[in-house]
Order: structure tokens, then sequence, then C-alpha cells
């Protein structure tokens, strides 16, 4: 007998340890999905802790496992605000009715940008960073290949980058969503397929991650990095031999942003934080934390590296009609059956 | 143990989780016991709260009178176990946490609402399996052994709640598209062009993912079998005197968190790495970008499979008994023709099982090919993105799972076929005395010209792994020394008493405590279920093989997925807790357990069950004096098996972990994500470090088996010695 009643002690205290941490659920306390950079949320959560006491548990996942993640958790939510990460799967939330919609008092004090994106998600989304999409060169890679230096889109089909663009693939990457969104808003949607046709024989990978190009650039894996810029700046000021650059024909973005979780259990600190996450002093926190976004807060400081909307050729991006999931399945459709099948 | 003596114990145990426990699942803890939140059964009854409960304690009732008169009458135990667990999960689906599910029971409840099952509804589910199992065996099923009977029923209906269940959750999505039943769509999607292409034999355009995956995990199944076959020889047969060393490094690569291997990879043989700049360098070598794709995966996935497939085979080879090999020399047969005649055939087990461990590891890996693959998909991604992408397509990703699971049955079907229905029994109660033989003097030379510059490969893999860990950025061969990205991680401040201010110790915590408490769970279960497969003829054991092996087969994002469709409404909620992290890794692990279970039993004659039973030892008696102690290796194995895999799985999990309960794997994922590769390499070697603890500390606590074996050569005081013909 003896086994089977250890195996049976084993099993209770199992259960015992199991069931204690997830006991206790104090008031004043918020779960919130962050999908920004690790180093970006946990500061972020900290102030917030300190500015009004209420205790936050943070889970920092990509944007399209939050999506999941939110989606799978509909008929009984556990997080209450959805933080950062790019803002396609934010309006396609929106778009599913998974968040809620909120007017926060701020909204007074936001770029431009972001109020339009509000207003076309019905307020269930806002924006809280804007970053625009380039790409990122290795410049002694570029050297030793006698390449010249590209400023433009059109630079990137040369036949001199055969082999050495690398981007991330639209299927599962945001950033290179907004990359195929871009060159059709830019080109109108035929001649942006044969312009994705022609870069299709110079990409050397398709990555699936939006940011990974950024670092194949740094370290030289992949000469071109088709990014959002602010990724390519992290790897400069981390020392990385790289340029980068604003396309010269214009360029789109994209929107961090920030949604409520419908059916959020503390949806009292979910408003709280909310209004405080657009406020300048929280929006100041992504520079300290190596983050090169725009911040919306039209008085939050704007680090000294990021790229400046200014001095970027900016299209006038649609994301309510490309950020719709019919829109995206089509153009994405597309892509696989005439890019991405294509012979290199 | 009688069918009287179980019965009366689950009815103790059920009337105990009536009385006492909280029924319902706690938000807030016990505070409010015994009334309010924390009520038990009795006290919520009694109150006239959820009075549609009520046949669970009169179901209960009834079966009390004949048990309190020592008679257990089969017919009422099956019908009163089997009742209350009937009626609690129908309640349960029917009244949900928003109100009436259902709406045939809307006109009797009306607009009810109750929240998920808690502890007390546990304790009353234990009993009424209970129940049900004495009952079964009153009836004379199981050869009336009703401690036989209650694992069968228990472990039955573990693996129905928390793998069969979660699984037609999600495969029922194949079948369904827009909020309907579309079998036309599950048929297009089966044969969809994206899985069966065959572009890549008459083009330069890739394969389909089946191809893909099949390819791949086919030469993982064979190399990683030959290579960890080199290893298990040498390690068992040469006298190398290398012992632990030779353990160590070939254990490495199993307490290893993937994408470590990978990265440390891509830093060697990368467009940039050392390898390639060298060779281009000293041979004018053209860089290329050959590590993204098959041959990256595929060498990953060997670093990574081979130590499991040594550990599978050197016990395998130890386990053969050398008096067969001593018979066959004393007859005459020359070393090799001893090798090939009678070590390789009773090899044939633990081979297949290593092969099928293999194949199946790398069909379900995912972190490899994520990091490596390149342009080359493999099924386990492509499932993983077309739940997680930009492209949200459950329909597919449930789709694609059914082809992996048609992959790995059809290996199981293999290795049945090619197994066939001999006996490789060799250990038996007579004893043996014979010396193993040592390797034929050919194959151990190309043994060691294997075995020897694979493990200098894995040292060098792993010394790249520990440097990146101290030196600013190893990708970019910045190479000055830092102590930052431990620093980042495992910060330490005294302030009023000891704070972990470091980013790693959350995660790092919670790892530990879940791996600690699912490894025992996964062995002991395991091991229990081998034992009763491989020794107990009972009606249904296909099936209960099956369902323990099910789990093996599903590729981790699905369970991942599946977990968190199944658990997160009442009346099982368990989103959010790390009792689902928990159970996760005890099913996820449970087919490792009972495939070494049953391979280590399949080499221990019946005759010694039989000798303990003969003496009047039970079913109990005889597990625990003679089979347990003989299974000690394959227990052994279990426990630093799911411990390590509980330390390091990611793709089941990903989903799973919850802003209080996170894991290192995924919180390491998300460094490799944000590219910060140095702070992911700093926190996976403490994770090693942590591992390899562990892992030796069990093989300490534990032991070896001892199998009464004579001394090899050298201390021949008692042996006789051998004839030389």
């Amino acid at each position: 007998m003896t086994s089977k009643r250890g195996f049976a002690v084993a099993l209770f205290a199992g259960a015992l340890a199991a069931l204690v941490p997830g006991a206790a659920r104090a008031q004043g306390q918020l779960t919130v999905y962050c999908s920004v950079q690790e180093e970006w949320c946990r500061p972020m959560m900290a102030a917030f802790e300190r500015a009004t006491g209420i205790r936050v548990a943070m889970t920092r996942k990509s944007s399209g496992e939050t999506m999941t993640q939110i989606r799978a958790e509909a008929t009984n939510p556990r997080g209450d605000v959805w933080w950062g990460g790019t803002g396609d799967p934010h309006m396609q939330a929106a778009e599913e009715n998974l968040t809620l919609e909120y007017r926060s008092p701020r909204l007074a004090e936001l770029h431009d940008w972001a109020v339009r994106q509000a207003q076309q998600a019905n307020y269930r989304t806002v924006g809280i960073y804007a970053g625009a999409l380039g790409y990122s060169y290795n410049v002694p890679e570029l050297q030793r290949r006698r390449i010249e230096a590209p400023r433009c889109w059109a630079d990137l089909i040369k036949p001199a980058f055969r082999g050495e663009v690398q981007v991330a693939d639209p299927n599962t990457s945001g950033t290179a969503y907004t990359l195929l969104a871009t060159i059709v808003q830019l080109m109108g949607e035929e001649p942006a397929f044969d312009y994705l046709k022609a870069l299709h024989r110079n990409v050397n990978q398709y990555t699936r991650s939006g940011a990974a190009p950024a670092r194949a650039a740094a370290t030289g894996e992949s000469v071109v990095g088709i990014t959002f810029l602010h990724d390519a700046v992290t790897q400069k000021v981390n020392g990385a031999p790289v340029e980068i650059v604003a396309p010269c024909e214009g360029t789109g973005y994209e929107i961090g942003s920030m949604s409520i979780i419908r059916g959020a259990r503390n949806l009292d600190n979910a408003k709280r934080f909310f209004d405080w996450a657009l406020s300048a002093e929280a929006q100041a926190i992504g520079a300290e934390a190596k983050s090169y976004q725009l911040p919306s807060n039209r008085n939050a400081p704007i680090p000294p590296e990021a790229p400046r909307f200014e001095n970027i050729k900016l299209i006038d991006y649609d994301f309510a009609r490309w950020g719709s999931a019919a829109e995206r399945t089509r153009l994405l459709t597309r892509w696989d059956r005439e890019v991405r099948a294509a012979a290199r | 143990m009688g069918a009287l003596s179980l019965a009366r114990i689950a009815l103790a145990c059920a009337a105990f989780g009536l009385l006492i426990p909280p029924w319902y699942g706690l938000e807030s803890g016990f505070a409010s016991w015994p009334g309010g939140e924390a009520a038990p059964l009795a006290v919520l009854l009694a109150g006239g709260a959820a009075w549609w409960l009520w046949p669970v304690p009169l179901i209960l009732l009834a079966s009390a009178p004949s048990l309190l008169a020592h008679r257990a009458e089969g017919r009422l135990l099956i019908a009163c176990g089997a009742g209350v667990i009937a009626w609690v999960f129908l309640q349960g689906w029917a009244i949900g946490l928003p109100g009436t599910v259902w709406s045939i029971a809307a006109p009797f409840v009306g607009d009810a609402s109750q929240p998920a099952l808690g502890w007390g509804a546990t304790f009353l589910l234990t009993g009424a399996v209970g129940l049900l199992s004495a009952g079964l065996a009153a009836q004379g099923r199981f050869n009336g052994d009703a401690f036989v009977s209650f694992l069968v029923v228990g472990s039955a209906a573990l693996l129905i709640a928390f793998v069969f269940a979660p699984l037609l959750t999600i495969l029922s999505a194949a079948a369904v598209e827009d909020g309907r039943i579309a079998p036309e769509a599950m048929l297009a999607r089966l044969t969809a062009h994206e899985a069966w292409s065959l572009a890549c034999v008459t083009s330069s355009l890739g394969c389909g993912v089946v191809w893909n995956t099949l390819a791949l995990a086919t030469l993982t199944g064979v190399l990683s079998t030959l290579l960890g076959l080199a290893f298990a020889l040498l390690s068992a047969r040469a006298n190398l005197h290398l012992g632990g060393a030779f353990r160590a490094l070939a254990i490495l690569p199993l307490i290893t968190p993937p994408f470590v291997v990978s990265l440390s990879l891509i830093v060697l043989f990368g467009r940039t790495g050392m390898v390639t700049e060298a060779l281009s360098a000293l041979f004018g070598i053209p860089r290329s970008r050959w590590i993204y794709g098959l041959p990256g995966v595929l060498l990953a996935q060997l670093l990574a499979f081979t130590p499991i497939a040594y550990l599978l085979l050197e016990g395998a080879v130890r386990q053969i008994a050398p008096s067969l090999e001593e018979a066959a020399s004393t007859m005459g047969a020359r070393r090799f023709t001893v090798f090939r005649t009678v070590t390789w055939p009773l090899l044939r087990p633990g081979l297949a099982a290593a092969f099928l461990l293999g194949f199946v590891e790398s069909l379900s890996d995912f972190g490899n090919p994520l990091v490596l693959g390149g342009d080359f998909d493999v099924l386990a991604t492509r499932i993983f993105f077309a739940i997680a992408g930009a492209r949200h397509d459950p329909g597919r990703a449930a789709a694609l799972a059914l082809l992996l699971l048609g992959l790995t049955f059809g290996a199981f079907a293999l290795q049945t076929a090619w197994l066939g229905k001999r006996r490789y029994v060799t250990v038996t109660g007579k004893g043996d005395a014979g010396v193993p033989s040592p390797l034929p003097r050919g194959l151990a030379i190309a043994c060691g010209a294997v075995a020897f510059p694979w493990m200098a490969f894995t040292a060098i893999v792993y010394a790249i792994i520990m440097l990146g860990a101290f030196v600013h950025d190893i990708g970019r061969s910045d190479m000055t020394f830092t102590w930052r990205h431990y620093i980042t991680a495992f910060e330490v401040e005294w302030f009023q008493g000891l704070v972990f201010r470091g980013a790693a110790w959350d995660s790092l915590f919670t790892t530990i405590e879940v791996a600690a408490i699912s490894a025992p769970l996964t062995a002991g279960l395991g091991i229990l279920l081998a034992w009763l497969l491989a020794r107990q003829a009972f009606p249904g054991r296909r099936t209960l093989e099956f369902l323990a092996m099910l789990s093996f087969a599903i590729p981790g994002t699905v369970v991942g997925v599946s977990y968190i469709m199944a658990f997160n409404v009442p009346p099982l909620e368990l989103t959010g807790t790390s009792l689902i992290l928990i159970i996760c890794f005890v099913f996820r692990n449970l087919p490792v357990g009972v495939r070494g279970g049953i391979a280590a039993l399949a080499q221990i004659d019946r005759s010694l069950d039989e000798a303990s039973a003969t003496m009047g030892g039970g079913a109990v008696a005889t597990l625990r004096r003679v089979i347990l102690p003989l299974m000690r290796p394959a227990i052994i194995a279990a426990l630093a098996y799911s411990f390590v895999h509980a330390m390091t799985a990611v793709s089941a999990v990903i989903f799973l972990v919850s802003a209080r309960h996170n894991l290192a794997t995924v919180y390491i994922v998300g460094r490799v994500e944000a590219g910060e590769i140095a702070l992911a390499i700093a926190y996976s070697s403490v994770l090693i470090l942590i591992m390899l603890a562990v892992v030796l500390g069990i093989d300490k606590l534990v032991g070896r088996a001892q199998i009464g074996r004579r001394a090899p050569a050298g201390a021949m005081q008692t042996a006789p010695v051998p004839v030389t013909a």
C-alpha cells in the first residue's frame, strides 16, 4: 500500500501547493497584457503601481498571441487591458467586439493620427505610439559588395540586391502586412504586386517575426532588413553598423494601440490605467526603455534618436480599410498565390 | 484489495467532499468558509442554493446500506458511481457562469448560474470513480481485483478529461466554417496544396509542409537513433572509463531550453558566423545561408534528441542478459557474429523506441524550426501561425493538426509491424551470471569515430552558449566581458529583507515549482499505467494504451490552444492557475513514462509476478516488492525526463501562462523575439545548471538498478574461468 499512499500524498501535496498561490486575489488590482518589449513593459507597470497603488499583473506576449488568447478567453476574460502592439490586431479585436468602447478625457491631448485611429475603431482602441516603416542596411557588407546606398523602395528591387533583402512573412507578422498594405496604397494594387514580385526575387528569407530583419541587418546575415524604423534604431543605438532609410517615395506606419477588454474584471482600474497610459509622463517611459517610437501625447518628450515624422514622407494610411479582416484575407491570399508561390 | 473495502473508502471520500471542502472554485481564498463563496455542497443544499444538485447526495446515500451490511453489490455500485459523475457534469454544462447554457434546462432552473467546480467536487468525483470501479471489481471484472480496477477506471477518467476531451474540442473546429459544420471545407483543408505540393521535385519551389515534416522527422529519427546507439554501446560495453564526463555531455542537450542550440548554431554557422568567417578567410569558401532550412533544423534537432535516444538505448543495452551472449561465444561465435545475431536482435525494441521518440519529438518540435527554419516550413510552425499569426484560422490549424496526428500514428503502426510478436525477455527469475561481451573491434572504432567528433561538436556549441552569457553581444562578435546580462536577470537587493529585483526571478520560481510538482506525478502515473498495460489483461486495454500515448502525438501548440478552449469555462475552469500548467505537463510527458515503463517491463519475466502471486502476494504487493525495485531505471528516466521537459517546454504553455504564473521558457522566447539573445542565453545557462543539479540528484537519490550480475573481468576471485573454445 505504501507506494499508493505515497502517490496519493504527493498528489494531494501537489494539489495544495497549486492552490495556494492562486487563492489570494486582493482588491485593487489589474491584469495587463503587454505587447511591446519586456524592457518597456516592466517600468511601465512599476510606474503605474507607484502612481496609483494598484497592483498590476502583467503578461508579455506578441500581439498575435495576445489576440489569440483574448479570442479564446472571450466567454470568460482574464485580462483587463491590452497595452501595446501594432494597431491591426487591436482594430480586429474592436471589429470582433472583443474590446470595450471608452473615450478617455485625455483624447484632446493626443496627436491627430491617434485620434483619427480611435474614431475609425469607434473608440474601442486608441493609439499610444507610432512608428514608420522603412529599412536598414549593413554598411560594411554594402561596401564590400560595392553597392550604391539605397534611398527608395525602388532601389530594393535592383539586381544588385539579389538574395540580400530580408522581410517578415505578412501571414505571421503585422510589420510585413503593413509593408504589403503600404505598397498597395502607395502604388495602386496592380503595380504594387508587380513590385512585390520583383522584390520576392531579392528576398533571401521571409522571417516570422517582424523585428527579426533588423537584427539580421545588424549582424550582416542580410544586407537589407525591412522593418519599422524604431526597431532598426534600437540596433543602431546598441552599436550595430547600420544606416536607417525612410524611403523617398513615402511610407506607411503603424499605430501601437491600447484597448480595454470586454468583460474586464477590474473595469474601473482598467480605465484608470487607460487614462494614465495616455499621459505625457507615462509615455516618456518608452524612451528610457530604449524604445524609439513616437509617443501619441503631444506633450510627451520625443526621444532624440527617434525617427521624426516631420522628416519622413508619410502616406495617408487607411487603418479601417486595410485593417479589416476581409481586406486582409484577400490581400494575403493574393500575396500567397502570386508572390510567395513564384520562383525566385 | 477487495471490492468492499475500496467501496467504503470511496464512499468516505465522497462524503468528505460533500461535507468539508468548498464545492465551487475559489476566487478569493478560504476566508468565508464554511459559508459564502467557500461553502461545501452540504451547506449550499441546506441553505436552499444549488437545489439541482440534490440528486448527488441521494444517489450516494443509496449505495450506503449494502456497504454497511458488508455486501458489495456490483450493479448498484456501478450505477451510483456512474450516476454521480454523469449528473455533476451534465448540470455543470447545463448551468454555467453566465447563466443557463442549455435551453432545455431553462424551464426547470430558470436563469440560474454557478461558477466552476472546486475541491469539494474533486473529492466527490474521486469517490464516485472509486464506487464505479469497486462495482466493476465486485462483478468479477479485472479478476476481481479492486486495486487494478480503480487504477484503470481512474486513469481512464483522467485521460479522457485532460487528453481526449480537449482534443475533440479543437478537432471539431476542423469541420466548422463560419459557425456551421461543413464536411466539404474539412476535405478541402485536408487535401490543401500547401500540405501536399510536390513542387520541390521539379522546380526550385518549396514542397508541401507534410513532405517537409516527414523528411525532417525521418532524418532526425534515424540519425539520432544511430548516434544514440554509438554512444550507448561505447558507454555500456567499451571499457573507456569516461563515465561521468561522457554522461554529462550526452545529457547536456537534453536539459537545454529550446532556441538556445539554434542561437548557438547561428553564431557558429550563420552567414557572419565564426566558422563561416574562418572558412571564408582561410579557404575562400563563399559565405552562404545554408544553416537556414532543413540542414540547420536537422542539426539542432539532432543535438537536442540524440541524448534521449542514448538514454533509452543505454538502458536497453544494459538490460540484455549477458549469459546469452556468453553462450554464443562459448559455442565459438566470433565477437561480431555475437553482436549481429544476439545483441542486435535483442536491441530491436530499444531501437524502435528510440527512433519513434526522435521521429515524434521532431514532429512536434517548434522552437528550432521557428529560429532556423528560414523558408523551410513544418507542420508545427504552420499550425502555430495559423492560430497566432496575422491570419487567424483555427479550422486550417485543426486540419493541419489532423495531418500531424496521421503521421504520428503511421509511425506507431510501423513500429508495431517491425517488432512483430517476438519475445524480448532476457531478465528472468533464474538470475543471470554472465559477463557482457565487449564490442567487436571494428564496431568499437566505428562508434568512437562517430561519437567523439559529435561530443566535441556538442562541447563547442555549449561553449558558445556559456561564452555568450558573459560577453556584450556574441552575435556581432562584441566580446567584451560583462556581468550585465546576469545582473538584469538575477539582481538581488537587501532592502528590509531580501528583494528579488531581477527580471527573471518570478518566472524562475514558478517554473521550478511547477516542474517539481509535475515530475513525481508524471513518473508515478506513468509507471502505474505501464504496469497496467504490460501486466494486466482487461477489456479496453488497447483503448487505454491509445489514450495514454495520444498526447505524445499532439503538437504542443495544439494542446495549448485546446486547453484554453476546453478549460476556460465552468464546470472545469483552470486557466490562469498554475494547476493548468501542472496538468498540461503531467499529461504531455506521461507517454514517455509509460513507454519507458513498458519497455522495462518487457524485459522482466512474468514468472517473477507469478512467483509473487503463488506465494500469496496481491497486485499491490507484487508491484511494490518485485516490479518497482526492478524498474528503478525506468522510474529515474521518467522523473528526470518529466522534470526537464516541464522546465524546457514552450509550445504548449505559451498560451497557458498568465500574468501571475509565467514560465522561464516563455520569458526566454520573449527575449529571443526582442533580439536580446545574450540575456536569453544567460538565463538559459542558469536553467541548465539547475536542471543538471536536479537530474544528477535524482540519479543519486533513487539509485541504479541492482540486477544480480557477476563483476566483470578484474574481480575474478569468485567467477569461474570462462571456457575458451
